[in-house]
C-alpha cells in the first residue's frame, strides 16, 4: 500500500526529513510516535502536498503510484484523506456543501457520476449519528466556532463520508477529552479493512490503548529509527523519547 | 471641475482626474484625451434587464434619454426597476430624482447596462421623507470598454431607513458613488458592496455619509476579488458632525486579490467631531487563505473548485444582507456565474 522510501525533505530550506524509510500494507494500522520536532506533522504534509514542503529526495508511492508528482486533490481522489492535527475553520461554508464539494470533485477525477442529493443527506445523517454529531451542526460553517473535540469528530465525520483509502491522522487525540477520544477512536476502527491503510502520528501512547496498532514506528531526527509491536508504544511511554534523541543527535 | 460640465461642454479639462483627491484612483483626466460626441437616440430594442421579473414599474433609461422621476406617495409600497442603459460609443449624462414619501416603502433595482466606449454619468437624487424605507440593489455590469460613473445623493429625514447593495464587474472606468446626508434621529443606513473583476477591469465604490444629527446608525461592508490586472477601488468616509452624539457607525472593506497583477487600493476613513459616539472600521486585503485552501484541496477540490467555493463563501456575508429576496437571489446567481467563469479563464491559463 503505502511505500516511503529514503524520503528527504526540507521546510524553508531546513533539512526536516532525513532519509525516512516506512511501509504500511493494506489491512494494517502502523503508529508513528515520536518527540516534538522529530518530522511527524512535516511527514503528513508531505505525503499529502502541501506547499512549502520541498521532497529533496527518496519516493512514496501508493500502490505503485508516486505520490508526489500528483496535486493534493490527486492525491485526495487516489485515497489519500490526513485528518488534521488543527482543522481550518471555513467561514461561509457550511459542513454539508464542503463534504458534498469534495466528494463530487473526488468522484469526478475517479470518472464516477456525482452522489445525489437524498443519497448524500442519507449518507450524512447515517454517520453524523454513528459519531454523535448533531446534524444540525453540519448546516453550520464548518468548524466555525467548534471546540477542539467537536473540529475532531467532524475530522473522522468526512473521513467516514469519504472513505479513503490510506488515512494520515495527525494527533487525532490532542484536545479531547476521554468520551471524545473514545467516539473518535470508535469511528476511527470502523473504518479498518483489509484494503486499507492506516498511519496514526500520535506523540501519546494514550491513543493507543483506543486504536490499536499492528506496527509502531519510532521518528527522531528525521528518520524512523525503531520498530517494533504495540509494545513499542508503552515502552516509550515508560521510557521517554531520551534515549531516541540522544542516539540521532 | 466636473464631469457633467465635461461632457456637455465636450471639454476634457473639466474631467475629474487624481488631482482631486476623490478621484486619484479613478482618473478620468489622465485617462480621456477627447471627449466622444453625445450619444445619439437609440431607437432600437435593449432586450430585457436583469431586474425585470422583479417589478412591474419598469423605467428605461437609454443614453440619458428618458429618466421621469419616481414619486412613492406617503405610505405606498413599490417596487421599481431602474436601467441605465447605454448603446454605442457617445458621452451622455442622465439625471434622475426619486422621492419617498412618509412611512412609504421602496425597493429600487436598478442596473447599468452598457455594450461599448460610451461614457456615461447617472445623477441620482434620492430623499425619504421621515419613517420612509428604501433598499436600493444595483447590478453594474458595464462594458469592458466603457466608462460609466454612477453618483446618488441621498437625504433622510428622522425615522427613515435606508439600505445599499452595488454589485458591480467593472469596467474600463466604473465609480459607483453614494453621498448620504444622515439626519441622526433613529435614522438608519445599510451602505454594502461587492465587486468581482477580472481582465483589466476598473471599479471605485466610494461613499460619503455624513451624520448630522444624534442617535443614528450606519453599518457599512463591502467586499471585492480581484484577479488578472483589475483593480478595485474603496474610498469610504464617515463623518460625524460635532454634537452628533450616540452615533453608531461600523464600516467594513475586505477584498481578495487572486492574482499578483491585480490591485486594490481602499482608503477608509472615519472623521468623528462628536464625543459619544461607537465608531469602527476594519480593513482587510490579501490573497485567499492558503492553509483553508490546502485543506480543501486535500479533501479532494482542485484548486479552482477550491478557490471558487471558498471566495464565494467570503462573499456570502455581503449577498445574505441583501433584503429583497428576489434581488438576493439574483446576486447570488450572478456572483457564482462570475467566480465560475473567471475561475474556468483562470485555469485555462494556467
Amino acid at each position: 500500500m503505502l511505500t516511503v522510501k529514503d524520503l528527504h525533505a526540507t521546510v524553508g530550506g531546513k533539512a526536516i526529513l532525513k532519509g525516512l524509510s516506512l511501509d504500511v500494507p493494506a489491512g494494517e494500522v502502523h503508529a508513528i510516535m515520536g518527540p516534538n520536532g522529530a518530522g511527524k506533522s512535516t511527514l503528513s504534509y508531505v505525503l499529502t502536498g502541501r506547499d512549502g514542503y520541498e521532497v529533496t529526495g527518496g519516493s512514496a508511492t501508493l500502490n505503485g503510484e508516486d505520490l508526489l508528482a500528483l496535486a493534493p486533490d490527486e492525491r485526495a481522489a487516489r485515497g489519500v484523506f490526513l485528518s488534521f492535527q488543527y482543522p481550518l475553520e471555513i467561514p461561509g461554508v457550511p459542513a454539508l456543501t464542503f463534504i458534498r464539494t469534495a466528494m463530487n470533485a473526488q468522484r469526478k477525477a475517479r470518472g464516477e457520476p456525482e452522489i445525489t442529493a437524498p443519497e448524500f443527506l442519507k449518507l450524512s445523517r447515517q454517520k453524523a449519528g454513528e459519531l454523535k454529531i448533531d446534524f444540525d451542526m453540519l448546516k453550520r460553517a464548518l468548524n466555525v466556532g467548534f471546540s477542539g473535540g467537536e473540529k475532531k469528530r467532524m475530522e473522522i465525520l468526512q473521513m467516514a463520508m469519504l472513505a479513503p483509502r490510506f488515512l494520515i491522522l495527525d494527533e487525532t487525540d490532542s484536545g479531547l477529552d476521554i468520551d471524545a477520544l473514545r467516539i473518535v477512536s470508535d469511528g476511527v476502527n470502523a473504518l479498518r479493512s483489509p484494503d486499507r491503510g492506516m498511519l496514526v502520528i500520535t506523540h501519546y501512547q494514550r491513543l493507543l490503548d483506543y486504536i490499536k496498532p499492528d506496527r509502531v514506528h519510532v521518528l527522531a531526527g528525521g528518520r524512523i529509527v525503531a520498530s517494533g509491536g504495540p509494545e513499542l508504544a508503552h515502552e516509550l511511554e515508560r521510557q521517554g523519547y531520551e534515549r531516541y534523541e540522544k542516539a540521532v543527535a | 471641475m466636473s464631469l457633467s460640465t465635461a461632457i456637455r461642454d465636450r471639454d476634457v479639462a473639466e474631467l475629474p482626474g487624481k488631482r482631486d483627491e476623490a478621484w486619484r484612483w479613478t482618473d478620468l483626466r489622465g485617462l480621456i484625451r477627447i471627449l466622444p460626441p453625445p450619444s445619439e437616440p437609440f431607437t432600437g430594442d435593449v432586450g430585457a434587464g436583469p431586474f425585470d421579473a422583479l417589478a412591474d414599474d419598469r423605467r428605461v433609461i437609454v443614453n440619458g434619454r428618458g429618466a421621469e422621476p419616481v414619486a412613492i406617495a406617503a405610505g405606498s409600497k413599490s417596487a421599481v426597476v431602474v436601467r441605465f442603459v447605454s448603446r454605442g460609443s457617445g458621452a451622455h449624462l442622465a439625471r434622475l430624482d426619486i422621492s419617498v414619501g412618509a412611512g412609504a416603502k421602496l425597493q429600487l433595482l436598478e442596473s447599468y447596462e452598457s455594450d461599448g466606449g460610451s461614457l456615461a454619468q447617472a445623477v441620482l437624487t434620492i430623499t425619504l421623507a421621515r419613517g420612509a424605507s428604501v433598499e436600493r440593489v444595483v447590478l453594474a455590469q458595464d462594458s469592458a470598454d466603457a466608462v460609466s460613473v454612477s453618483q446618488a445623493r441621498v437625504t433622510l429625514a428622522a425615522h427613515a431607513e435606508y439600505s445599499q447593495t452595488i454589485a458591480a464587474s467593472g469596467a474600463r472606468r466604473q465609480r459607483l458613488e453614494t453621498q448620504v446626508q444622515h439626519p441622526g434621529g433613529h435614522a438608519t443606513v445599510r451602505l454594502d458592496g461587492l465587486y468581482l473583476l477580472a481582465d483589466k477591469r476598473h471599479s471605485d465604490h466610494t461613499t460619503v455619509v455624513t451624520h448630522a444629527g444624534t442617535d443614528g446608525t450606519t453599518a457599512q461592508l463591502t467586499k471585492g476579488v480581484v484577479r488578472d490586472q483589475a483593480r478595485g477601488v474603496f474610498q469610504g468616509r464617515i463623518v460625524v458632525a460635532e454634537g452628533a452624539d450616540r452615533t453608531d457607525a461600523r464600516m467594513g472593506h475586505h477584498a481578495l486579490i487572486l492574482s499578483d497583477r491585480a490591485e486594490v487600493d481602499a482608503k477608509p476613513e472615519l472623521e468623528i467631531y462628536a464625543d459619544d459616539v461607537a465608531c469602527a472600521h476594519g480593513a482587510t486585503v490579501g490573497a485567499l487563505d492558503e492553509d483553508a485552501l490546502f485543506y480543501a484541496r486535500q479533501r479532494g477540490m482542485p484548486v479552482d473548485v477550491a478557490t471558487a467555493l471558498l471566495t464565494e463563501a467570503f462573499i456570502g456575508e455581503v449577498v445574505d444582507r441583501i433584503e429583497h429576496e428576489g434581488a438576493r437571489d439574483l446576486v447570488r446567481a450572478w456572483a457564482a456565474e462570475r467566480l465560475a467563469r473567471d475561475g474556468v479563464a483562470n485555469s485555462e491559463k494556467v
